[in-house]
């Protein structure tokens, strides 16, 4: 069984005004005995699988993963190697906040084989990173990417966010500019979303958060893709843009619902032997997770056993998030004609519309519907 | 029980000036309720009922009084509803009465819903007393609001009851006022029956119950009554009062009030306003006042989701159980499906009802724009009646088309007469008269045609008062108009359901409010729609609502593929509302679009 593996680091040096993320403001002391958690829940899963597994990827994101030394880092790795046999040449990723890093640091992750770096950068000007209340300055992300390549780092992706207060298209393509001039090999660029319960959402709804409207987020939108595409970029995500032979392995394995194994507070995990599958995530609480860690206990929740139904509808709205396109025998062949009917005549009626494109087998969102893939995704429901 | 010591008065307020409560001070005060019972629940319980299926309907419940002067008194309260659409109903009821309390709240003053009601009681020679009620709280202003009355109403309010229904103060002064200001009714037990049928519902046990005021005579258990309109018979099964439950009684003598049960077995025989007689001893004449109710505006039913449909019939039929003002047929649109055309009273009654399917019998519903009942004459001298535009025949075929015009008395202060008289213009209103009833208030009275008061004569009439207008109409006559059929098309097709029957002079501007409404109304879909309007061939309107730009999701975290379902759910959710014609989804309220186009 191959699976990917994603490690949940859920502390930042502070908390941005705009994340709902399974998140905390770091207090030092915890992070030690956190990881010695996350250890102790890969060997618990690792005697509860029935069969042994295969690692093509190993994703360390958060919160902030690039708050644990080198050190630390690198015994999770050799504990993935250990229990899940990860493969020789996996797919490593750090997501790492530039404020974090260090020569030194980056040097240490590169030889605890991290071989992915991912940059929150997110912004080129100083006052929207305020803003939006990042723990990083520009200065801090032009080194931290430097000193990336310097540590030997081959395949560094940058995080850029867009409709942000304040911020005019121009300001999006110069943002997109400068972030392009850094070459790096993966960029994911998003809007930025106002999410329940964040300080963003308070003062949005005090009226106090003005965002671009909707004509010029979509612009916004647009022009991500025209200038990337056209600075030799790959769109092969609805906010992902990659060199070829450089798109997230591990992210891609979401898509195309392969399985992944979630681990730390909060996790989310995905098992399908069966083409079906299983979804769950864990206790996201830190002292709810502590606690199952303790008394040797898989600290999941929420458990879902996905229908026929869910399956297939998944399959859909998830496969067509893939620019390349979708294909379609493989779900055929997978779940049988007659439980995708319904969606195969859905598929016809938005290819009569133009809102799909079929290119042979496959299926693909047309360009014009990236934009407004939610309302196509939900007639796949 | 001689007359003299009989007291029949209904109460008459705005919605929470406190009528419920002061009808429950005045059955604990007489004893109707026990200490026990004594929560709020008289009043509770008839709003449940009313919720449940007798909205549009009178209650009646007997108190026993002995007043100061030492004597014992029966006093009914006779509970009527409040509605324009339901005026005639309303007047039934009044005229069951001798006197009725204008109940007041003493902070907030007279308001507009109060007033139809006050004229129809003082139409109806009622003595009308005024109470101040929540005259315990800190902002009651009862020497402004008096003024207020006196100005607005023309009541004397000099010796009005202060009163606080929730501190049960004044509820003996309200009890002694019935019985020294209302008189006592007029009648003779000796004559033969002669009764006021003033309202009537369905029982699933006991059939149809019908209230009646004996004016003449005396009716029993046993009697054989008959319903003069219509001459049907019946024996009578029980006679009783509410005291508040039913109670049956030997007898109901003249001037009394009560219930008749009698097998009557639909709503459709016991009409409102009809006379109840005796078969073999039959009462010289009916009571005046009597009408046929027939609905006059009528607007296609359709369930969103289209398995909703027997659902659907089954519903109308229980509420016509109850409600025989109302009616409804099959109709078929392409744009809805199947569906009912509805027969209402009114506007109000319309939205009762639709708001009765949607609550109690959890149906989501297309309502079409109300309509009004045309006459159209062809060229083959035939003459149809037609309620919607659909079933208007091709243009070749009509001779001519006439439309109901109805006659409007609009009360009002005089300081909005202007703006009365450039709406009832504007809706190609016919002047009949202005008249001042005192220096400040004012009635004007308008030949109007029914089908531009159905659109949105009401909602305008209040804007244009600020609340303070009462309105009153009866169906005049027919008329020849020139009147066409104006389409609503979505991306070149139109769509039945959307189609106006208007006048000619008014297509243009109509046409061109409506599309401009109607793409206010549709969301932004992922197609460019094209809304336009045209009478006949000839487009005369068009709007485009531009294809949406933006709908996606942020990158997704971590793989929590289940918040992602979550969101598209909700999303997927927010659309089932809506109905989708060939590829656009329209929203409920695009198909009544035409009742927020002015003019």
């Amino acid at each position: 069984m191959r699976a990917g593996l994603y490690i949940h680091f859920p502390f930042c040096l502070k908390k941005c005004l705009y994340c709902d993320f399974n998140s905390t403001a770091w207090s030092g002391d915890e992070l030690s005995g956190y990881v010695e958690l996350l250890l102790r829940e890969m060997e618990l899963r690792h005697e509860a699988l029935a069969e042994p597994v295969q690692t093509p990827t190993l994703y360390f994101g958060g919160g902030t993963p690039s708050l644990m030394a080198p050190e630390l880092v690198g015994r999770l790795i050799e504990q993935a190697a250990l229990r899940f046999g990860l493969e020789g040449d996996a797919e490593v990723t750090l997501e790492a906040n530039p404020g974090t890093l260090t020569p030194e640091r980056l040097s240490g992750y590169r030889a605890a084989g991290v071989n992915r770096l991912s940059l929150g950068i997110q912004s080129f000007e100083e006052r929207l990173l305020q803003r939006l209340g990042r723990a990083h300055t520009v200065p801090q992300a032009l080194a931290a990417f430097d000193q990336a390549r310097r540590a030997g780092f081959d395949n560094v992706s940058i995080d850029l966010m867009h409709s942000l207060p304040g911020q005019s298209l121009d300001d999006w393509r110069a943002a997109l500019g400068q972030g392009i001039a850094l070459a790096p090999e993966h960029v994911s660029a998003y809007a930025l979303s106002v999410e329940e319960g964040t300080p963003f959402e308070r003062l949005y709804d005090r009226g106090e958060l003005i965002l671009p409207g909707e004509e010029e987020a979509a612009r916004m939108f647009e022009t991500t893709a025209e200038l990337l595409t056209g600075a030799g970029y790959l769109h092969y995500e609805i906010s992902n843009f990659g060199r070829p032979g450089r798109f997230s392995r591990h992210n891609q394995s979401y898509w195309s619902r392969l399985s992944y194994l979630g681990f730390g507070s909060g996790a989310h995990s995905f098992w399908n032997p069966d083409g079906l599958g299983r979804r769950w995530n864990n206790a996201a609480d830190l002292d709810d997770y502590r606690a199952a860690i303790t008394a040797h206990l898989l600290p999941e929740r929420e458990p879902v056993e996905l229908s026929l139904e869910d399956a297939v509808s998944e399959s859909f709205f998830l496969g067509l998030r893939v620019l390349t396109g979708l294909e379609l025998s493989p779900l055929k062949a997978a779940f049988g004609e007659e439980a995708l009917a319904g969606r195969l005549a859905q598929v016809d009626e938005l290819l009569r519309a133009g809102l799909l494109v079929a290119d042979g087998e496959r299926i693909r969102l047309a360009d014009r519907s990236v934009i407004i893939a939610n309302s196509i995704f939900s007639r796949f429901l | 029980m001689v007359l003299e010591h009989i007291r029949n008065f209904s109460i008459i307020a705005h919605i929470d000036h406190g009528k419920s409560t002061i009808a429950d001070r005045l059955l604990e005060f007489t004893g109707a309720l026990s200490a026990r019972e004594k929560q709020d629940q008289f009043l509770d319980k008839m709003d449940l009922e009313r919720e449940r299926g007798i909205t549009i309907k009178a209650q009646t419940v007997r108190l026993n009084y002995r007043a100061d002067d030492g004597k014992d008194y029966i006093l009914n309260l006779i509970d009527t509803p409040g509605h324009v659409d339901f005026t005639y109903e309303v007047s039934r009821s009044l005229t069951a009465c001798e006197g009725g309390l204008l109940v007041v709240d003493a902070s907030q003053g007279v308001e507009a819903q109060t007033l139809a009601n006050v004229y129809l009681a003082l139409d109806a020679n009622l003595e009308v007393f005024v109470v101040l009620n929540k005259i315990d709280l800190p902002a009651a202003e009862p020497d402004r609001v008096k003024a207020e009355i006196e100005e607005i109403i023309g009541l004397d309010t000099h010796d009005a009851v202060l009163a606080s229904a929730k501190e049960g103060i004044g509820t003996k002064e309200i009890l002694e006022e019935i019985v020294k200001k209302i008189p006592p009714p007029q009648g003779d037990p000796n004559k033969p029956l002669k009764a006021l049928l003033f309202d009537s519902w369905y029982d699933q046990y006991q059939g149809v119950i019908i209230l009646v005021r004996i004016v003449d005579g005396i009716v029993k258990k046993g009697d054989k009554i008959q319903l003069m309109s219509n001459r049907k018979s019946y024996e009578v099964l029980k006679a009783g009062v509410f005291s508040p439950d039913m109670r049956e009684v030997p007898a109901l003598t003249a001037g009394e009030v009560g219930f008749i049960i009698a097998g009557i077995r639909e709503v459709a025989d016991a009409k409102v306003g009809d006379t109840v007689t005796l078969l073999h001893n039959p009462c010289d004449a009916a009571l005046p006042g009597y009408k046929e109710v027939k609905p006059m505006v009528f607007s296609g039913l359709y369930p969103i989701d289209t398995s909703q449909y027997e659902s659907l019939r089954d519903a109308l039929a229980k509420l016509k159980l109850n409600d025989s003002s109302f009616s409804y047929d099959p109709e078929t649109s392409l744009a809805l499906g199947f569906g009912f055309r509805c027969g209402f009273l009114g506007l109000l009654h319309m939205e009762i009802i639709q708001e009765r399917l949607e609550r109690e019998f959890n149906l989501e519903l297309i309502t079409t724009a109300p309509t009004v009942v045309y006459r159209v004459h062809g060229t083959d001298g035939n003459m149809i009646h037609i309620q919607s535009a659909n079933q208007l025949p091709q243009t070749q075929e009509i001779a001519y088309v006439e439309e109901p015009f109805i006659l409007a008395s609009i009360h009002v202060p005089n300081e909005f007469v202007g703006g009365i008289l450039a709406l009832c213009e504007e809706k190609r209103g016919v002047q009949r008269e202005i008249k001042y009833l005192t220096p400040t208030r004012v009635m004007v009275v308008y030949e109007l045609p029914l089908n531009e008061v159905v659109l949105d004569f009401y909602d305008r009439l209040k804007s244009i008062t600020k609340g303070y207008a009462s309105l009153d109409y009866e169906l005049l006559d027919y008329r020849q108009s020139e009147l066409v059929r104006l389409n609503i098309m979505i991306n070149g097709e139109v769509v039945d359901a959307l189609s106006l029957i208007i006048h000619k002079d008014k297509a243009y501007y109509r046409g061109r409010e409506l599309v401009s409404k109607m793409k206010e109304l549709i969301p932004r879909q992922m197609f460019e729609i094209a809304i336009q309007a045209a009478v006949g061939t000839k487009v005369i309107a068009r709007e485009t609502v531009k294809a949406m730009r933006k709908d996606v999701l942020a990158k997704c975290y971590g793989g929590d593929i289940t918040r992602k379902r979550k969101l598209l759910e909700k999303q997927k959710e927010g659309k089932k509302r809506m109905k989708n014609v060939g590829n656009v989804e329209l929203p409920q309220e695009a198909f009544l679009a035409i009742l927020k186009v002015e003019g």
